[in-house]
C-alpha cells in the first residue's frame, strides 16, 4: 500500500468519526428535547407507582413481608372485590361489543359524510365530562325517574324499578361511558377494509351473511380487539361512575382501594391491591401491544 | 328473492340498532340541558316549568365560583406548560432512532393507560412529602403529567404528514435548526399542536380522581366539588353547572373542527 493511499484512508477515517460524533450530538439534542415531557411523566407517574409498590411488601411493624399479599388472598372481603371487579368489567366489555359493533358496521356502510356526522354522536359523549354523563343517569335512573315513570304510565310496571345505587346503575352508566373507547379503535379499522373484498366474494356466489363472516368480521378483528382491551382495561381500574351510580353498595377494586387509604390508612394493604391491578393493566397493555401494536396508536 | 329479503331484513335490522344505540350514546349526555333550565326545586324531566334559578345559584355561590376559578386556572397553566413540552418531546422522538422512539413512545402513552386511581394515590403520597396537596402548583403539575401524552400523540400523528425535507431545505439555506424548526415546521403542524393545546386543556378541565385525593380546602376543584356533593345527593345547580361543562367541551370540539376545515380549505 502506498503512502498516499494510507493518507485518504485516514482522511476517510476522520471525516467518518467527525460525521458519526455529529451524529451522537445530533441524536443526543433531540433526545434533550423530549426529556422534560418524558421526565415529567417518569415523575409524576412512574416514581409515585413504584414507591408505592414497595410499600406493599412491608407489614404494618415496618418488616419486609408478604403478609400484604396474603391478605388479598385470604381476605373474603378483598376476594369479593376482585370477583365483582372482573365480572363487572367483562359484562361490560360484551355489552359494549354487542352494541358498539352493530353501530360500527352500519356507519361502514352510509357515505362518508353522514357518517362523519353521525359520529358526533360518539364524538361528543367521548369529550363530555365523565362525571356530567354519570350525573346525567343519576337523574334518569333515580326512582322517581324519567323511566321508571314512563315504564309505569305504559303499565309495564306497578312498582319504580330499582335502577340506580346497585350493580345495574353502575354497569349501565359504565357501558355508556365505555362504548365510545370501543366505537373509536374499531371504526377507524372499519373503514379501512375494503368492500370491494366483500362484493368479490358474494360475486364469487357466497351469500351476503356468509361473506360477512368469512370477509369483513375477520379483517375487523384487530379493531375490535383493540377496542375489547381498552373497554377492559378501563373497566378494571373505574372508580368515578360505579362510585355514585352504585351508590356504595358496589366496590370495585379502585373504590376499594381508595377507601383502604383514606378511610383506614392502611398504605400496605392498598398498595398491595394497587400493584396486583397494575399488574393486570400491563398484562392487558402486553397483549394489545403483541396483538395491536401500540404504535398504532400514534398514527392516523 | 329470498336473499334479498333476507339483506333487507338484515339490513333493516342494522338500522334500527345502529340509531338506538346512537341515542343512547348522546341523550343522556345532553338531558342535563333542559333539566337546567327548570324552575322546581328537585330534579325532573322533562322540566314542567322554566327559570334561570340554577344558573342563579351557581353564579352566586362563592364556593362554586372559587372552584370554577380553580379548575380554570388549573386548566389554563396545564395547557400552557403541556403544550410546549409535549410538541418538543414529540418533534424530538419524531426525529430520533426508531429504537428509542418506540421504547419512549411506550413509555409515554403509560398515563393514559395505567390506572388513575393508581396514579392518584401515588400523587398524593408524593405530594404529602412535599406539601403539595391543596395547592395549585400540585394541581398544575399532576394535570400536566396527564395531559401530555394527549399532546404528544396528537403533535406526531401531525408530525407524520409533514414533509421533512422542507426543514432540511431551509437549514441547508443557512437557517439554523431552532429558526428552521420555528418558521417552517411549527407553522405547517399549527393545527395538530391546536389539538393537542385543546386535548389538554379538556383533560385537566374534567379530571376527577387525581383532583378529589389531591385538590381541596380553598384549591378545590370544580369536579371535586361535584364528585362529593352527587355523593350525597341530586342538586340541580350541578345540572347547570354540567350544562356549562359541556358547552365548553362542544366548543373546543367545535374550535378544533373549525380550525382543520380552514387549514384544508388553504390547502
Amino acid at each position: 500500500m502506498s503512502s498516499d493511499g494510507g493518507n485518504a484512508n485516514a482522511e476517510t477515517l476522520q471525516n467518518a468519526s467527525t460525521l458519526r460524533s455529529e451524529e451522537r450530538r445530533e441524536r443526543l439534542t433531540f433526545l434533550g428535547l423530549s426529556m422534560p415531557a418524558v421526565l415529567a411523566i417518569l415523575i409524576v407517574v412512574f416514581l409515585p407507582i413504584f414507591w408505592l409498590s414497595s410499600l406493599s411488601f412491608y407489614n404494618a411493624a415496618g418488616e419486609w413481608s408478604m403478609e400484604n399479599y396474603a391478605r388479598i388472598f385470604e381476605s373474603a372481603l378483598y376476594r369479593r372485590t376482585f370477583v365483582v371487579t372482573f365480572q363487572i368489567s367483562i359484562v361490560v366489555t360484551v355489552i359494549c361489543v354487542f352494541l358498539g359493533y352493530p353501530l360500527c358496521y352500519w356507519l361502514t356502510k352510509m357515505p362518508n359524510r353522514t357518517a362523519a356526522i353521525l359520529m358526533v354522536f360518539v364524538l361528543v359523549p367521548f369529550w363530555t365530562s365523565v362525571l356530567v354523563r354519570t350525573y346525567a343517569w343519576l337523574v334518569l335512573l333515580q326512582r322517581k325517574g324519567i323511566i321508571n315513570s314512563s315504564l309505569m304510565s305504559a303499565g309495564i310496571i306497578d312498582e319504580p324499578l330499582q335502577l340506580a345505587h346497585n350493580l345495574t346503575g353502575s354497569i349501565i352508566g359504565m357501558v355508556h361511558i365505555m362504548l365510545p373507547f370501543l366505537i373509536l379503535p374499531l371504526y377507524a379499522t372499519m373503514r379501512n377494509i375494503d368492500t370491494d373484498l366483500v362484493r368479490a366474494a358474494v360475486g364469487l356466489g357466497s351469500s351476503p351473511r356468509g361473506a360477512f363472516w368469512r370477509v369483513f368480521f375477520p379483517m375487523s378483528l384487530p379493531g375490535l380487539f383493540a377496542g375489547i382491551v381498552l373497554v377492559f382495561i378501563l373497566s378494571l381500574g373505574f372508580y368515578v361512575t360505579p362510585a355514585l351510580l352504585g351508590g356504595g353498595r358496589v366496590q370495585m377494586l379502585a373504590q376499594r382501594i381508595e377507601s383502604t387509604i383514606t378511610v383506614y390508612s392502611n398504605w400496605g394493604a392498598a398498595s398491595a391491591l394497587g400493584v396486583v391491578l397494575l399488574l393486570l393493566a400491563l398484562a392487558m397493555i402486553w397483549l394489545m401491544n403483541r396483538v395491536f401494536g401500540l404504535d398504532k396508536l400514534f398514527m392516523r | 328473492m329470498e336473499q334479498v329479503g333476507q339483506r333487507k331484513i338484515d339490513g333493516l335490522w342494522l338500522t334500527v340498532v345502529g340509531i338506538a344505540v346512537l341515542f343512547f350514546l348522546i341523550l343522556p349526555t345532553l338531558i342535563v340541558i333542559p333539566m337546567s333550565f327548570s324552575g322546581a326545586s328537585f330534579l325532573e324531566f322533562p322540566p314542567t316549568s322554566f327559570s334561570f334559578r340554577w344558573y342563579t345559584a351557581y353564579f352566586t355561590s362563592l364556593e362554586w365560583m372559587s372552584a370554577t376559578k380553580t379548575s380554570l386556572i388549573a386548566a389554563v397553566m396545564t395547557t400552557a406548560i403541556a403544550t410546549p413540552l409535549g410538541s418538543l418531546c414529540a418533534y424530538g422522538l419524531h426525529c430520533s432512532t426508531p429504537r428509542i422512539r418506540s421504547t419512549a413512545q411506550i413509555l409515554v402513552i403509560m398515563p393514559i393507560v395505567v390506572p388513575v386511581i393508581l396514579i392518584a394515590v401515588g400523587v398524593f403520597s408524593l405530594y404529602a412529602k412535599l406539601g403539595l396537596n391543596y395547592t395549585l402548583t400540585g394541581i398544575v403539575i399532576a394535570h400536566t403529567a396527564l395531559a401530555l401524552p394527549f399532546v404528544i400523540v396528537t403533535v406526531m400523528a401531525g408530525l407524520q404528514n409533514y414533509d421533512f425535507d422542507q426543514e432540511l431545505a431551509a437549514r441547508s439555506l443557512g437557517a439554523s435548526r431552532a429558526y428552521a424548526l420555528w418558521t417552517i415546521t411549527v407553522p405547517q403542524v399549527k393545527f395538530t399542536i391546536q389539538t393537542g393545546a385543546f386535548l389538554a386543556f379538556i383533560t385537566s378541565l374534567d379530571e376527577v380522581v387525581i383532583s378529589m385525593l389531591v385538590s381541596g380546602g380553598d384549591n378545590a376543584t370544580i369536579t371535586r366539588r361535584m364528585f362529593n356533593s352527587l355523593r350525597d345527593q341530586l342538586d340541580p345547580t350541578i345540572a347547570a353547572i354540567s350544562t356549562c361543562l359541556i358547552v365548553v367541551s362542544i366548543a373546543a370540539l367545535i374550535g378544533v373542527q373549525l380550525i382543520g376545515r380552514s387549514k384544508n380549505v388553504d390547502k
